[in-house]
């Protein structure tokens, strides 16, 4: 069983007088101990606020609908109460935020700001959650820190303050780590920095991580299993790889042939995915990314596109994807289900040469290996 | 820090220079003189002249306000016409009861308004933001000697719970020390007399609070709403923190910030004098004393009063400031 099993979630924002929007429409992922999984689509695809609802951080408003589950460890997180839900939320499961600057509160020092944490969930106070927060500035790389401890966010620098989110996020040694685009706002040596930072985390000390980003780059060096979203729902899931080497979706194949390349021929144009994220065609009229795919053909409209599972452990949502050599499609395909199989759960040992997630599980040879 | 407060308190002689010139044409413009505030319309011509030549009314202007100057230099500020006292003294007999009555007033506003504003922002579009939203609205345009007479009908003549006029009650004969009433009476230990100064606060304090109460209900939701959707506050709730702390920590103090530069200024307005609320609870401040000497054009007593209540303002807006960088790191004094 996973650590975090996310099952068909949905969240709609209704408001009056206008149409219901259909943020997230039937996610589904898991995510195992120590593993890091991403999340990774365009702006809009439902990725923020897939992490948003597992944490019941969605801004509370009529016309909110969560729907599905989130099991973590045993527990439906979306049913819980306010407070026990306080109870897990910084403790068994924390998150980090995208722009480091506006997440830190600018008028309480960054030393109150770690030791709250201390304080709520690991009962520490005065001298030694100072002592403790100093090691957890320390952890994550703040030279000084306890001069830092007393100084304001806007003291810091940007690469600073996202390390000091991260000894926040860290301080309880949460057993899954959400990080929603963490180095979005920071520049691309900060970036490096940051990412190498939180796999040495999740190495020492088996956190399990979701990475959520739009940076395939950030996909190539972190993550074992990959779920790529589209207006809502997962249309793709395979191990870093496969996924990299062999994309099967077509809305992957134009994300990864949209990623400009330093050798590509001079005078070479950038392969953008043409049109827009919006758009979208309702998943339950056909496939959502039909209007902008190039492979489209009669049966992408009219009811939704089944999820494919294939004998190596991947899945992706789509009637006519993109071809393997030396594959007919219907050999391949191993099961599909309209929304029951789950998808996500790409076993480790699915992709042979890939290191497995798990310390101490071997890889297993797989059936069928795509080269 | 210190250089500020130096720079500032040097920036109020310009400041005052300039409000004393205009405050001198101004008054002298006004149709009509103390000569004929005293003697009313049946007064001859030669008694006008020797009444103006006794106040040195009948010199040239720029004589008379070199003289003003010469003597604001000395802090003196001359003696009322119309009461035959140093301004001095009418000044500090009462504006002590004026600052009494703005504490008061804005205790209520603050203490009222800061926690309705916040409810009304965390409970957006339901009943009591509506409540207070309208209540607010009707705060502000409600005439305040209207609601004043309310007050005074209901609280102190139908159900007598508050008295209804004065500071305190001159039977109780307490001894006097700075002139505020409730403070005299905590430093002499007359408990007696410092509740019935309290008392006798109630009503007009009320009515005075209705404004400003109105204001900082409006500007602390309008405040907090921004603040709820701040990126910091949801990491406060990401730590899982109780809603105690994420609300006084993270969400307050950030929303506090405007509150306390409107509340700088609202205090300074009430404390340039209530007309209106210290005549209907015949409150001996300086409010119902600086319409008289408009009436009387009491121009001592209107340049004296209103260059104090200059300086007063300009101090209470320092302090706002000063603690505007207690609260916000990011603006340091300097």
């Amino acid at each position: 069983m996973a650590l975090l099993d996310v099952e068909e979630l949905s969240v709609t924002f209704a408001r009056r007088g206008q149409r219901a929007v259909r943020a997230v429409d039937g996610v589904s992922f898991s995510v195992d101990a120590g593993e890091v999984v991403g999340l990774v689509g365009e702006s809009g695809c439902g990725k923020s606020v897939t992490s948003l609802a597992i944490m019941g951080l969605l801004p509370r408003q009529p016309g909110l609908q969560v729907g599905g589950r989130a099991v973590f460890d045993g527990t439906d997180l979306l049913q819980l109460d306010d407070r026990s839900r306080r109870d897990i939320r910084g403790r068994d499961v924390a998150m980090i935020f995208q722009d480091p600057l506006s997440s830190l509160n600018p008028v309480v020092p960054i030393g109150l700001q770690v030791t709250e944490v201390l304080t709520r969930h690991r009962g520490m106070r005065g001298e030694k959650a100072a002592r403790e927060a100093a090691q957890l500035l320390d952890r994550v790389g703040i030279p000084d820190p306890k001069r830092r401890l007393k100084e304001y966010p806007h003291q810091l620098s940007g690469g600073m303050r996202q390390r000091a989110l991260i000894a926040m996020a860290v301080a309880c040694q949460p057993r899954l780590l959400i990080a929603d685009e963490p180095t979005t706002a920071l520049d691309v040596t900060i970036q490096a920095q940051i990412l190498e930072l939180l796999k040495d985390l999740v190495r020492d000390s088996g956190t399990a991580l979701v990475m959520i980003t739009h940076d395939l780059g950030v996909v190539a060096g972190m993550c074992d299993t990959i779920n790529v979203l589209y207006g809502g729902r997962v249309v793709e899931t395979a191990r870093r790889r496969p996924l990299f080497r062999q994309p099967r979706h077509p809305y992957t194949v134009g994300l990864l042939g949209s990623v400009p390349r330093l050798d590509a021929g001079r005078g070479e144009r950038l392969n953008p995915i043409p049109g827009s994220v919006r758009d979208l065609l309702p998943w339950p009229d056909g496939c959502a990314f039909a209007p902008r795919c190039d492979r489209r053909v009669d049966a992408c409209v009219g009811e939704p596109p089944e999820l494919v599972l294939t004998h190596d452990g991947r899945s992706y949502r789509c009637v006519d994807p993109a071809p393997v050599a030396g594959l007919t499609p219907g050999e391949e395909v191993r099961a599909a289900a309209p929304g029951q199989a789950v998808p996500g759960s790409a076993p480790a040992q699915a992709v042979p040469g890939d290191p497995p997630a798990v310390p101490g599980l071997a890889a297993a040879p797989s059936e069928e290996e795509t080269p | 820090m210190f250089r500020f407060i130096v720079r500032r308190l040097l920036q109020l002689i310009p400041t005052l220079f300039g409000l004393s010139i205009l405050l001198f044409i101004w008054l002298r413009r006004l149709p009509g003189g103390p000569e004929t505030a005293i003697l009313g319309e049946r007064g001859t011509p030669e008694m006008r002249a020797a009444i103006r030549r006794n106040l040195g009314l009948d010199e040239p202007i720029l004589i008379q306000y070199g003289r003003f100057v010469r003597r604001m230099v000395r802090l003196d500020l001359g003696t009322s016409i119309s009461t035959k006292r140093e301004v001095t003294t009418e000044f500090l007999q009462r504006f002590p009861g004026t600052v009494e009555l703005t504490v008061t007033a804005m205790v209520i506003a603050i203490g009222i308004g800061i926690p309705l504003g916040y409810l009304a922002a965390r409970r957006r579009g339901r009943f009591l933001d509506h409540a207070s939203v309208g209540g607010s609205l009707i705060g502000i345009c409600i005439p305040v000697f209207f609601l004043a007479y309310i007050l005074k009908a209901v609280f102190s003549e139908n159900l007598g719970w508050f008295p209804s006029s004065g500071r305190q009650d001159p039977t109780i004969g307490a001894t006097r020390i700075t002139n505020f009433f409730v403070l005299d009476g905590l430093m002499t230990r007359e408990w007696d007399a410092a509740a019935d100064a309290l008392m006798h606060l109630v009503l007009p304090g009320m009515a005075l609070a209705s404004i400003p109460l109105a204001i900082i209900v409006r500007i602390t939701r309008a405040s907090v709403l921004e603040v709820l959707n701040e990126d910091f506050v949801r990491t406060a709730e990401a730590k899982g923190l109780t809603e105690n702390v994420v609300r006084r920590r993270h969400v307050l103090r950030n929303a506090m910030l405007p509150v306390a530069t409107s509340i700088g200024l609202l205090t300074g307005g009430l404390l340039s004098g209530a007309v209106l609320t210290e005549t209907v609870f015949a409150f001996s401040g300086i409010g119902a004393f600086l319409a008289d000497a408009i009436n009387q054009r009491d121009y001592p007593v209107l340049m004296g009063f209103i260059m104090i209540i200059a300086v007063v303002y300009v101090l209470v807006n320092l302090i706002v400031d000063l603690s505007y960088s207690l609260i916000d790191p990011r603006v340091r004094v300097r």
